[in-house]
């Protein structure tokens, strides 16, 4: 947009709001009666001050275009170019750029101003908007004034089934604060379209998902944790198996974003929790090319596909915490991603000793996908914080935990052949006098979690793991 | 002021265009034609895949062994270019 053109003379730029601008009323009165002509600008109230027939600044052209950062402002313009400019209530300095003396005689001789509307930070975005000032480069999709926008997001096909939020550059812009990056920085290759994603890809996909600008870091780490050949997101995607990327937050950001780690905590009702993990999915669906029924082949999927993400209770956990088991500070932020299918609950309400405890974690971490099944197979188990407590209490830090578990899933081979027990599903006749363990060594995480009235823990089933498929993955998440 | 631009939101997919690639007349017969055979390394994708060869043998086809290193992940883009030159025909087994 070309910069408007003021008149000649005195250009001076208020708001009512302003007591300063209040204040030389009478001065810009007595310079009104000057030689040179005086035209206000006033950016809120059209009728203020009623004596100097002001112009309203309604769109704030005048005020963008003119870089005022403070009101008052006074402009001194010569043949439509401004030679001189001062801000606030300062006699000496309106003195030089009116080139008259005596003003505002009464007043103190210095008077800070206030801040312009068009630097008020919740129109700054929008004006950025609609002056044009963009450094974005998606392609811009008009809306049809008889279209319903959040119908238009349906019928393009960019949603997960749930409405999403139209992502205008405004909020594109606002979401872009969030990170430090440029908008253009490439993030990872999306698959399984295999597409180069950059910032404002996954800001425009965060502002649908629902994200605050501040949970964009957190977007961006579990991007750049699911897109490489380590956590495989093709394979966790195309599987026929009902898994998704499940993400577990650690540091002190998971508080200062508002994450849920305590009651409900894999439940309802957490912006964080569900518009990170959807953030995600969506990427993958808009980006990657990734939707049900074609390259997504999921035989029943999980609701988590929509989002599982929550974070890890590390205040009151008796342990060191995810993120620290694998190799990170518990100072920074982190994200672990981990192929997963819905979460289950175990129940054991008598235990208060952690021999019997972790008997009951063992059975039921045996019937993993089946119980027939070994090594095939990751999972997390989420520690309850009544069940923490029982470890806690007698001394066992999460290795011993870890150990005592595996110790009991070491599996005689004659159970586990096929069609012992009556089951044809299981491991070939060859295996017969073996000892099999159900988990590979590192393949069961503990995450500490949940409200803290209960007797339960919960486990997350994995999906194909090592090299075959997916290895869960940890990333620092940066500003 | 007065919300605007609502109407104008930023496209949230990869913009790409798809290419259409023109396919490969089918022949009339694989008579001295490579057949390649790509097993995905899923379990018994190898039975399916003795038999196409031995079939695809008997009528006169030049079979190729191809494997991916697992099912979970695109095959590699050499083996993907490999199979591209060195055969004609493509047989791909898909599952158990």
């Amino acid at each position: 947009m070309a910069l408007p053109v003021l008149p000649n003379g005195l250009v001076i730029i208020v708001k009512r709001e302003c007591e300063t601008c209040r204040m030389v009323v009478p001065v810009i009165e007595q310079l009104n009666h000057g030689s040179l002509p005086v035209t206000v600008y006033v950016q809120d109230d059209p009728a203020f001050p009623e004596s100097l027939a002001p112009i309203h600044d309604q769109d704030l052209s005048i005020s963008w275009h003119y870089d005022i950062e403070t009101v008052p402002t006074v402009l001194r313009i010569e043949n439509g170019v401004e030679v001189a400019r001062t801000v606030g209530w300062v006699r000496d300095e309106w003195h030089r750029v009116t080139m008259q003396s005596d003003l505002g005689p009464n007043l103190s001789a210095f008077r800070p101003g206030c801040g312009s509307l068009s630097v008020d930070p919740d129109l700054v975005d929008q004006l950025r908007v609609r002056f044009g000032v963009t450094t974005l480069s998606a392609r811009r999709v008009d809306i049809a004034e008889a279209e319903d926008e959040f119908e238009a997001m349906f019928d393009r096909g960019w949603t997960d089934g749930l409405p999403v939020i139209p992502p205008t550059e405004q909020r594109v812009m606002r979401m872009l604060a969030g990170t430090t990056r440029q908008p253009t920085d490439v993030v990872a290759i999306v698959p399984p379209d295999l597409v180069e994603i950059t910032i404002e890809k996954v800001a425009i996909n965060a502002v649908m998902a629902g994200c605050k600008p501040e949970y964009l870091p957190w977007v961006i780490a579990g991007l750049e944790a699911v897109c490489n050949d380590t956590f495989n997101i093709h394979g966790v995607l195309a599987t026929t198996m009902p898994v998704g990327p499940v993400i577990v937050c650690n540091g002190p950001g998971t508080r200062a974003i508002g994450m849920n780690s305590g009651m409900n905590v894999f439940g309802q009702g957490n912006r964080a929790n569900l518009t990170i993990g959807r953030a995600i999915q969506l990427i993958i669906r808009n980006v990657g090319g990734g939707r049900p029924g074609e390259v997504d082949r999921a035989t029943h999927g999980n609701p988590g596909k929509l989002s599982f993400c929550f974070a890890e209770d590390e205040i009151g956990s008796p342990w060191t915490t995810l993120a620290e088991s694998r190799g990170l500070s518990r100072t920074v932020d982190a994200v672990t991603v981990f192929p997963g299918e819905g979460p289950r609950c175990v129940v054991d309400q008598l235990a208060r000793d952690p021999e019997s405890l972790t008997n009951t974690f063992a059975a039921c971490l045996r019937t993993l996908h089946n119980p027939k099944s070994v090594l095939a197979f990751d999972a997390i188990v989420v520690m309850g914080p009544e069940h923490a407590r029982v470890y806690a209490e007698a001394g066992w830090d999460r290795e011993r935990v870890l150990e005592e578990i595996h110790a009991r899933l070491q599996i005689p081979g004659s159970e586990l052949i096929r069609g012992a027990g009556g089951i044809a599903e299981g491991v070939p006749e060859r295996l017969n006098g073996m000892t099999l363990p159900k988990f590979r060594p590192g393949g069961l995480l503990l995450v500490h979690a949940g409200g803290g009235a209960g007797l339960f823990s919960a486990i997350i089933g994995g999906w194909a793991n090592g090299d075959v498929g997916s290895q869960p993955v940890t990333k620092e998440v940066l500003p | 002021m007065t919300s605007f631009a609502n109407r104008v939101v930023l496209d949230p997919t990869n913009e790409r265009r798809a290419t259409t690639v023109e396919r490969v007349g089918r022949p009339t017969s694989l008579k001295g034609l490579t057949v390649g055979l790509l097993d995905i390394s899923k379990a018994r994708g190898d039975v399916f895949i003795d038999r196409l060869e031995e079939r695809l043998s008997e009528m006169g086809a030049d079979v190729k062994r191809y494997k991916k290193p697992t099912f979970t992940k695109p095959a590699p883009v050499d083996l993907r270019h490999e199979i591209s030159i060195n055969c004609q025909v493509v047989i791909e087994a898909l599952a158990d």
